[in-house]
Formats: structure tokens, sequence, C-alpha cells
């Protein structure tokens, strides 16, 4: 136990930064430099390298019942869950994503979509992580707030929101997993900027993924999930996924921690957003004084004047 | 339209099928299995047997149907946007009917020949190409317990080239989608339903355990008929 206390220090203090959101939310030129200073470190034999934990839901087992069985969990976090994490730090053992964080591990081995191996248990365990911190013992309800405010604002009622989530997670044909997501308006390349960002741009939306794939992979803000994997509803539900995704809407989903996690990727988007504004501030061509036309017209009075006179 | 909201959903599907027959549309219909639910005991377990057959593959020949009447209309309309949106229902769920049609007869009990390894030209072909049938089993059991997610694991035979192949697909895809000259002998679900009462998260298990009742009387005819 001490042992496992010690590598989950080490690998907080190592990569607190790294397993921020912030890091994952800045473009892919900007992290790299991080990464390459990291991937450099030798693997020494005998040294403990951080591994990645199996955390346990914040209830325990039985907590969610009748709803979720406790049979469920114990398979569904107590073997699932777990496995997901043993053979992702037997994979990563000695390489240069060893020590990494876990989302850092997801995004270099999402690798642009052609997945590496390592991909599948890091994300999955991500996810799972993500799911048990989404339900709550008598969980269900209504949201409220800034979060109830914007779900009506993109979806037009929260019965908007529940019909498009029950429809997404209907409809992830084979294993994958529904989410609410906190989207930010960006484009897809790495060095435009949206110039006038607006909070009003920024979306709740609903996705659905494949198996392991999850919003992050997507520079989506992940807000809540519901695994829709068969291993997750087939000992309580049997076949019946619709009554599962009830089941879930009404009784599980803690909407207190979807309006934390929805606080916090404002708070980051925000920061985000200030950080660019101040990398555009540095590199803006704008900004050179009239004494550098030197650098672009040469010091040759005449060739000036040739230039301008060229109409 | 308006007639659909009126009757329930039994007589709806009788409507249904009764409209389609009219079109000339073919309906589908789950077929029959060549043995009891719990014949297939202790591989594969009667519980899971009845509801594979019952709930699951039911299911994907409904919603074929369904998605075959709503081409069928999209088509007569000319309506290429809606026509194009329903191949990927057409795909999960026509090929979830073809995947467990084949898959009901790669499965006998025991004691009417599971289990028991092919003789003649497939056997053979099987120690050609694998080796041994524990080679060529062995292969196929890393190979299904590999797959990411929900799909298929596949002992084929290439028609064109005469060959014993191993394939995977994931979800419904038929085996076609990796091959049009592969030709399906035995095919073995890995979706979690597929197994999931009985032996939980341990795939490799249901593996090991589900040939004691592949049929390869089957499979031997599939193979002859492909290579006289």
């Amino acid at each position: 136990m001490v042992m496992v206390a010690a590598t989950t220090t080490a690998s907080h203090l190592t990569s607190t930064f790294l397993s921020t959101p912030d890091f994952c939310g800045l473009s892919r030129s900007l992290q790299w430099p991080h990464m390459q200073r990291r991937c450099t470190r030798k693997y020494v034999p005998g040294a403990i390298s951080a591994s990645i934990d199996l955390k346990p839901p914040p209830y325990a087992l039985h907590a969610l019942e009748p709803h979720m069985s406790k049979e469920t969990l114990e398979y569904h976090w107590g073997k699932h869950h777990r496995a997901y994490v043993d053979n992702l730090n037997k994979q990563i053992e000695g390489t240069e994503l060893d020590g990494m964080s876990l989302e850092s591990i997801i995004s270099a081995s999402y690798n642009k979509g052609d997945i590496l191996p390592a991909f599948n248990n890091a994300a999955q365990i991500w996810n799972h992580e993500f799911f048990w911190e989404s339900m709550k013992p008598d969980g269900g309800g209504k949201p409220t707030g800034e979060l109830l405010e914007l779900i009506n604002r993109d979806f037009g009622s929260f019965e908007g929101l529940i019909n498009k989530f029950k429809s997404a997670a209907t409809t992830q044909f084979g294993s994958g997993w529904a989410w609410l997501v906190y989207k930010e308006h960006k484009l897809d390349v790495p060095n435009a900027r949206n110039p006038r960002p607006s909070e009003e741009d920024n979306k709740l939306v609903v996705v659905k993924s494949p198996n392991a794939v999850n919003p992050l992979v997507w520079e989506y803000h992940p807000l809540l999930t519901l695994d829709v994997w068969e291993h997750a509803y087939y000992l309580d539900f049997e076949n019946r996924r619709p009554d599962y995704i009830l089941t879930f809407l009404d009784k599980l989903v803690s909407w207190e921690t979807v309006s934390s996690r929805l606080e916090a990727a404002k708070v980051r988007v925000a920061e985000s957003e200030k950080e660019m504004a101040e990398i555009d501030a540095d590199e803006d061509l704008d900004t050179i004084e009239p004494e550098d036309t030197d650098m672009y017209f040469g010091s040759e009075a005449e060739d000036a004047e040739d230039f301008l006179d060229d109409e | 339209m308006a007639l659909r909201t009126l009757v329930s959903g039994k007589t709806l599907g009788a409507l249904s099928r009764f409209q389609q027959q009219i079109r000339g549309l073919q309906t589908f219909t789950l077929p029959d299995l060549a043995y009891d639910y719990g014949a297939l005991e202790p591989a594969i377990s009667g519980e899971i047997m009845q509801l594979h057959h019952q709930k699951h593959h039911q299911t994907y020949i409904t919603n074929y149907n369904k998605a075959l009447e709503q081409l069928d209309d999209a088509i007569a309309k000319g309506d290429a946007s809606t026509a194009v949106k329903l191949q990927s229902a057409i795909k999960f769920n026509g090929g979830g009917h073809v995947n467990h049609s084949i898959f009901w007869k790669n499965l006998a009990p025991t004691h009417e020949g599971g289990g028991e390894p092919p003789h003649g030209s497939l056997g053979w072909a099987i120690d050609q190409h694998f080796g041994s049938m524990e080679k060529l089993i062995a292969k196929m059991n890393t190979e299904g317990a590999a797959v990411q997610g929900s799909g298929w694991v596949w002992l084929a035979v290439d028609k064109e080239l005469k060959r014993l192949v191993i394939e995977t697909t994931a979800n419904q895809d038929p085996l076609v989608t990796k091959g049009a000259s592969l030709v399906p002998l035995i095919g073995i679900d890995v979706w979690e339903h597929a197994y999931y009462l009985q032996y939980k998260n341990v795939r490799p298990d249901y593996l090991k355990n589900i040939w004691k009742v592949i049929n390869w009387k089957y499979a031997s005819e599939v193979y002859k008929k492909e290579c006289p």
C-alpha cells in the first residue's frame, strides 16, 4: 500500500502539468517540447516508474443498487477496469509512455487516428474512471443553475437533451460510449484563431464513440458519459439496452458532477484563449517598428523609391 | 401514416409484413435452431442460447425488415440521401441476420457430431495449411480474443485461391466485407452477449470451450462445394 502511495505521489508531482487538461488543450506544437524532454529520460531497471492506478468508484460497489447491481460493479470495475489497468502497465513498462500521465498516453497512442496498441487500454481506463464519477447513489433528477441554462440554450429543453442522449446511446452500434461534451468553437487548423471568441460560440453537444474512443481525441471537454458496451448492462438488463439507458438517466446520473465539470471546462477554455492571445501578441508582425523597414527594402534609398514608384 | 399510430406493436409487425409482401418485398423471419436451447451445454448455456436467438437475432431481423422497407420507399421516391443514410442500418442489421444464421448452423450438440473434427478434404486442408487442428484452434482463439469491442472470428475459404484463411470482422460486418471471394466455414460470435452470462469477462474460456460444439459437418459441406 505504501509503495502505491509513493508512486502515486511521484507521478502526481512529475506529471502535474502534463495531466491537467490545460496541457492537453494546447496545440500539439506547444505540447511536443515537453513530451520530447520526457522521452529522452533513460529507463533504469529497478527504478520505480510511475504506473497507472486502478481508481475505485467514489462509492461502495453495492451503493448503486437496485439500479446497478453489486455483481455488475464487481465485474465491471473489479475485472474489466482492473484488466485495462494491469494490461496497460504491462504494455508501457520500459517504453517512452512509461511515467506519462494517462491523458498524455491517450493522446500519444491515438496517433491522429492511426491507433497504437496502448490506446485501447489507456482510453478505457480514462473512460471508466469518468463513468464511475458520472454516477452517484440516489442520482437522477434534473440539472440546475448554469448547466440547465446551457442545456436549455443548446437543446431547447432538458427533455431535448435527454432525447438526444438516449438516441446516441441506443444507436451506438456494437461497443462504445455516449457523451455530453462542452465543445469549444475553434478551427481544426493549429495556427488559425477565432478572431472574436465569445462564450456564445461554445456549445453543449451530445456525441457517441465506438469501442475505446473518447471525445478527448476530438479536443472536446467531456461532461458526462454512459458505457454502452454489453458488459456494462448485460447482467442487470440482458439485451434491453434502452431500459438500462433510462435507468441511468432517471436514477444514477450525478448532475452535480456534470455541473462542476462544466465549470472546470469553461475555466480551461478561457485560460487557453488567453494564452493563445498572448502568443499571438508576441508574434504579431504588425508590431514591427517603422525603422525595421530597412530589413525589407534594403539600405539603398534608391531601391526603396523604385519599389514605391512601382504602380 | 396515421393508421400506423393506431395499431399496436404486434399487429404493426403483421401489417408491415403484409404491406411488404404486396409490394413484392421479401421479409425475413427467424430461422429455427436444429437443436434445443439447452443442447449445447455445458459449452454454451441454454439461457444464453435462448436470449441470443429469440432476442438478439430476432431484433436484427426486425430492424433489417424495417430498414429494407424504408429503403424501398426511398428508392421509389428517388430520395438518394435517405437511401444512403439507411446503409449503416442495413449493414448492422442485415449483417447481424446473415452472421447469426450461419452461426446456428456452425453449432451442434456433442451427441450429434458437435466437436468432432472433420475428416475428408477439409481436415486435410486444415492440416496442410495450419499444421494441425490444434494449431488452427489456437490461432482462431488468439484472433478472437484480440478483437476489440464487438465482432466475429472466421475460418473461411477463399474460393478463388482455394485456400483457408482466418479473418476477423468488426460489429456485424459480414465476412464478404473483408474480401468478396471469402466464404465462411465457421464463424464464432465474440460479442459479449454471446458469452457474458456464463463466462463473464473471460472471453478466452468461452473460445476454448466452444470447439466442443462446433459442427464440422456443416463446414465440410460448404468447403466441398467451393473446393470440389
